[in-house]
């Protein structure tokens, strides 16, 4: 286990930055200003993906984890979102107090992302080749032909079969697998250096899921992307990510290696979210579920946000948040009795 | 450790859950948190136009204009149809607060009893069209099929006559200069005809919005239960069609004073003896460059009736649609 | 496509009869006597009153009548008046006129109306906001004429900055006022349109990715924000010219203009019920036509329609 943990810190020592991280958030907090009051959605997050690593963040609705990715895209809608504190920093430079125009660039080039529904997430008017094109005309000033064959190249790259013959194509003719394949030519055409992928399967087939996240996982090798995969799915996560977030009511309440995380989970929340798979081996046995709901966010219960729903509550947990500290090498947990549930057998 | 490839994130079962069905798969907002005061879209648009000043104003205006056309004698005890022509045109003054027309006739006392015959016709009108195109629609969209496409292509006739060429045609035809029609029946022609150019687009309206409904869960189930077609319409189908169906209505009702002004103004609408605020525009513009206020008071009337409906409809429109918020 | 086109022809063939037939009886058959009133003060010559039951067939009965009428039509011959001008020369002069008002009326209501929809879309709850959604209230909610009179009277005899009314060589610069007066509820319903459509598609996920692409606002907005949320309103400004000729009459009355709708007016006043006719008709067909070509703008438009 902890061989696996250097040999992740030192393939990022190796990659040749000078200082820090390709990009990190840090201490993020984001609030929702609606006529029924604010929500605090994002409540301190601090997570980081390098050169080439895979970082799942896990969560259900309404825990962050989308919010957190539309901000650092800067899409927040606003109002009512707004960022009020904390910082995203990308090679080590605050994003979130750049200018509008340094932040553009950076976005597509950069950073890009991948939505979960493209079917709405494509323009419905414009062609897929002219919306892949597009990016190459505007970003890199290519003319209309050149354009044209790269974006070709592009598709050819995710697989679309008959590619040429698909450029033309609107993005209702596509089928859904297609369409998400498009959408991945589509944020990758300017070679980005991280990628988030914002529950890119959900929308899928289970069959075609499987393809899709295949292709993700192969384009992130060649490339050495950084990839920041947001999804509700354990089954996503296993195969692809190198180290999960769990979120929680806009915090991140686990961080750990894939295998630690599964092994051991080192927070109530995480145990439970594995207990709840239905096993094939425990057929007929009642499903294992996490009781109650996840707090309101509007009024989040003081102490550990968690603390309402958790079979492991005490008095201390209605009382002190408890921050993310390090339980062991290389994972984090933003519970009380951390060390205990990591230590047990 | 379990074999997670073919699980997701199901905390709860549904049951304990009822806020979580249905909910979108990652709405930005905690839609636990918006459930908190449990309201219907009724109460949301009901407390979204109390806040509205907008709603409050033309509501008032509207009240006191029902009241005027209602008891004009409460407002004013001049005398709107005889004048003496000694006070042809005197300006507005204390002793008229509005001045006087060319017949010497109390501008107040007019615009005042005009308020009548404006709103009595708008009014009348907008019934006849809600009720002709309101059934027309729920009909054509009910039944579909040939019925639909018959009585589809009869609005296109009517929708296809510009409003006020038809209106023109119809009230010349009926009520031309060789013609001698008692008031009520002048006012019968100017509602039939505003009526008859008018209904399509109410029956557009409640045809889509029958289409819309009609292949509703609720509706299905209403069928499969064994209600029959005239219930299904009346409990089921009136209902939910009504909201745009009354404040389009109201609107209408503003449109009407002044598509009734317009063709009093043409010469083709009421005509005196009635008062109407068309009317007395019309007789105004004359003399415009001497007595301006004669064309002022009633057009501001006009203007303000109008306005209020118009208002009010656009209002409640906009505390009921969601989207515009 | 083709076919879709076929349809709708086929299906604009009996509204178009419908409401030619309504019109044509309305004018010539429900008076009773058609000649009534028709000559002025004193009674119709015989001679005009034989010609004119001769080339209509008003002896026959309406459905006759009707038929006779529209294969003249259709050879191009509209008739004349009592007068005996042929009303293929009115129309013919006075038609331009009206159509260089609805253009000008278009283009005023499209640059006002567009420009107002778009900005306050994008930028709801302002002051520039709550100031168009007031002055488009005014718009809608004044009658035509009120508009007409106040702009005419203000601005032409008040202040003398135009000429009140229009002179006969029908200059752009004179039809500026009359043109803002005709398109003036429309330009209001532009002007919400535009600004409801784009309102709705700024939070519209393409819009997003267009931004995470990294694509600069200008092109976000005028590419892709734009170009959906135009459908609408350009389906509206097509259905829009036809229904300003229609609607011209008052207009051209205020303001002096020898347009159709004063021609037919002033046919109407006196009496000159084939005149009536035949301009009705060639604005129903007109109108008829814009609303298909609109149909198929929309289909041109919108690539997720599919006519079949």
């Amino acid at each position: 286990m902890s061989d696996i943990l250097v040999s992740e810190q030192s393939a990022a020592g190796a990659s040749g930055r000078p200082a820090g991280r390709l990009l990190e958030v840090d201490d993020l907090r984001v609030e929702f200003r609606t006529r029924d009051g604010v929500a605090k959605v994002i409540n301190g997050v601090t997570y980081h993906v390098d050169a080439g690593e895979t970082l799942a963040v896990l969560g259900e609705s309404g825990s962050g984890k989308s919010v957190t990715a539309q901000t650092i895209m800067g899409i927040l809608d606003t109002p009512p979102g707004f960022v009020t504190g904390g910082q995203v920093r990308f090679h080590g430079k605050d994003m979130l107090t750049m200018s509008a125009e340094e932040r553009r660039r950076i976005r597509g080039e950069g950073i890009a992302m991948i939505f979960q529904d493209a079917l709405s997430a494509l323009n419905p008017v414009f062609t897929v080749g002219f919306q892949i094109a597009e990016q190459f005309r505007v970003r890199r000033g290519l003319g209309r032909a050149e354009a044209k064959k790269r974006a070709i190249e592009m598709l050819d790259q995710v697989k679309i079969p008959n590619a040429k013959g698909r450029f033309n194509n609107y993005p209702h003719q596509f089928s859904g697998g297609m369409r998400q394949r498009a959408m991945i030519a589509m944020s990758l055409a300017l070679d980005p250096e991280v990628l988030i992928a914002d529950e890119p399967t959900t929308a899928l087939d289970v069959t075609v899921q499987a393809q899709i996240m295949d292709l993700l996982a192969e384009l992130q090798r060649e490339r050495q992307m950084g990839l920041i995969l947001i999804t509700h799915d354990l089954g996503v996560v296993a195969d692809v990510a190198d180290r999960i977030a769990v979120m929680y009511a806009g915090r991140i309440v686990e961080e750990a290696n894939v295998y630690d995380l599964y092994a051991k989970p080192a927070h109530p929340y995480t145990l439970g979210l594995l207990n709840s798979i239905p096993r094939l081996d425990e057929k007929g046995q009642q499903l294992r579920t996490i009781k109650g709901l996840p707090p309101n966010l509007m009024n989040i219960p003081p102490g550990c946000p968690f603390n309402p729903r958790c079979p492991m509550a005490q008095p201390v947990c209605r009382e002190k948040i408890p921050p993310l500290l390090q339980v062991g090498a290389g994972r984090a947990s933003a519970c009380h009795f951390a060390e205990e549930l990591v230590n047990r057998d | 450790m379990s074999d997670p490839s073919t699980a997701s994130i199901v905390s709860t079962p549904r049951a304990e859950q009822p806020s979580q069905i249905g909910a979108p798969a990652d709405a930005g907002l905690p839609e636990n948190a918006r459930k908190e005061k449990p309201r219907g879209l009724l109460g949301d648009a009901w407390q979204d136009l109390r806040r509205k000043p907008l709603f409050w104003i033309s509501a008032t205006f509207i009240v006191i204009f029902l009241v005027m056309a209602a008891f004009p004698s409460l407002f004013t005890n001049g005398d709107p149809v005889n004048g003496a022509l000694s006070r042809s045109r005197v300006e507005p003054g204390a002793d008229g607060w509005f001045g006087y027309d060319v017949q010497g006739r109390d501008v107040y006392a007019r615009v005042i009893y005009g308020a009548r015959a404006s709103i009595v016709v708008a009014v009348l009108s907008v019934a006849g069209t809600l009720l002709i195109g309101g059934t027309m629609g729920i009909i054509a969209g009910y039944r579909g099929g040939w019925v639909d496409g018959l009585l589809s292509r009869i609005a296109d006739v009517f929708f296809g006559l510009p409003f006020v060429l038809g209106a023109i045609v119809i009230l010349t035809t009926f009520n031309g200069s060789g013609t001698d029609n008692s008031t009520p029946e002048i006012m019968g022609l100017v509602i039939l005809s505003l009526t008859v150019l008018s209904w399509p687009v109410v029956m557009r309206l409640m045809r889509s919005s029958v289409l819309a409904t009609k292949e509703a869960d609720y509706i299905v189930a209403a069928r499969a239960l064994g209600a029959g077609t005239g219930r299904i319409i009346l409990k089921h189908l009136l209902p939910n069609c009504l909201a745009p169906l009354l404040v389009y209505g109201t609107i209408m009702v503003g449109s009407f004073i002044g598509a009734e002004a317009t063709l009093s103004f043409l010469g083709v609408g009421l005509k005196t003896p009635v008062v109407s605020w068309g009317i007395m525009i019309s007789e105004a513009q004359q003399y415009i460059r001497v007595s301006p206020f004669l064309l002022f008071f009633p057009a501001a009337f006009l203007v303000t009736a109008v306005l209020s409906f118009v208002m009010l409809g656009e209002a409640v429109r906009e505390a009921l649609d969601p989207k515009l918020r | 496509m083709g076919r879709y086109l076929l349809r709708r022809l086929l299906q604009l063939i009996p509204v178009f009869i419908g409401t030619t037939f309504l019109i044509y009886w309305l004018v010539w058959s429900v008076p009773g006597d058609p000649f009534a009133g028709k000559c002025g003060e004193r009674a119709c010559p015989d001679a005009y009153v034989n010609m004119m039951t001769e080339k209509f067939k008003l002896n026959e009965n309406i459905f006759v009548q009707y038929g006779n009428y529209m294969q003249n039509l259709f050879q191009g011959d509209f008739g004349t008046t009592f007068g005996g001008r042929p009303i293929g020369d009115i129309i013919a002069t006075s038609y331009p006129n009206t159509l260089k008002l609805a253009v000008v009326a278009l283009a005023i209501e499209a640059l006002i109306g567009l420009t107002a929809g778009v900005l306050t879309g994008l930028r709801r709850n302002g002051f520039l906001d709550n100031l168009v959604l007031v002055s488009t209230l005014f718009l809608i909610a004044l009658p035509v004429f009120v508009i007409g009179f106040v702009l005419q009277w203000v601005l032409g005899v008040q202040w003398g900055i135009v000429k009140p009314t229009v002179s006969n060589e029908m200059r752009i610069s004179e039809l500026i006022v009359p043109g803002f007066v005709l398109g003036s509820a429309s330009m209001a319903y532009i002007a919400r349109v535009s600004r409801t459509s784009i309102a709705e598609n700024r939070r519209a996920d393409y819009v997003r990715t267009a931004i995470a692409k990294g694509l600069p606002m200008r092109r976000v907005v005028g590419v892709h924000l734009l170009r959906n949320s135009l459908i609408p309103v350009v389906t509206l400004l097509g259905t829009d010219l036809g229904a300003l000729m229609g609607g011209a009459i008052v207009t051209e009355g205020i303001f002096g203009i020898n347009g159709i709708g004063r021609q037919v007016f002033r046919a109407i006043v006196t009496k000159e019920s084939a005149t009536v006719v035949s301009i009705v008709v060639v604005l129903v067909l007109v109108y008829l036509l814009m609303n298909l070509l609109v149909d198929l703008l929309y289909a041109a438009l919108d690539p997720r329609i599919r006519y079949e």
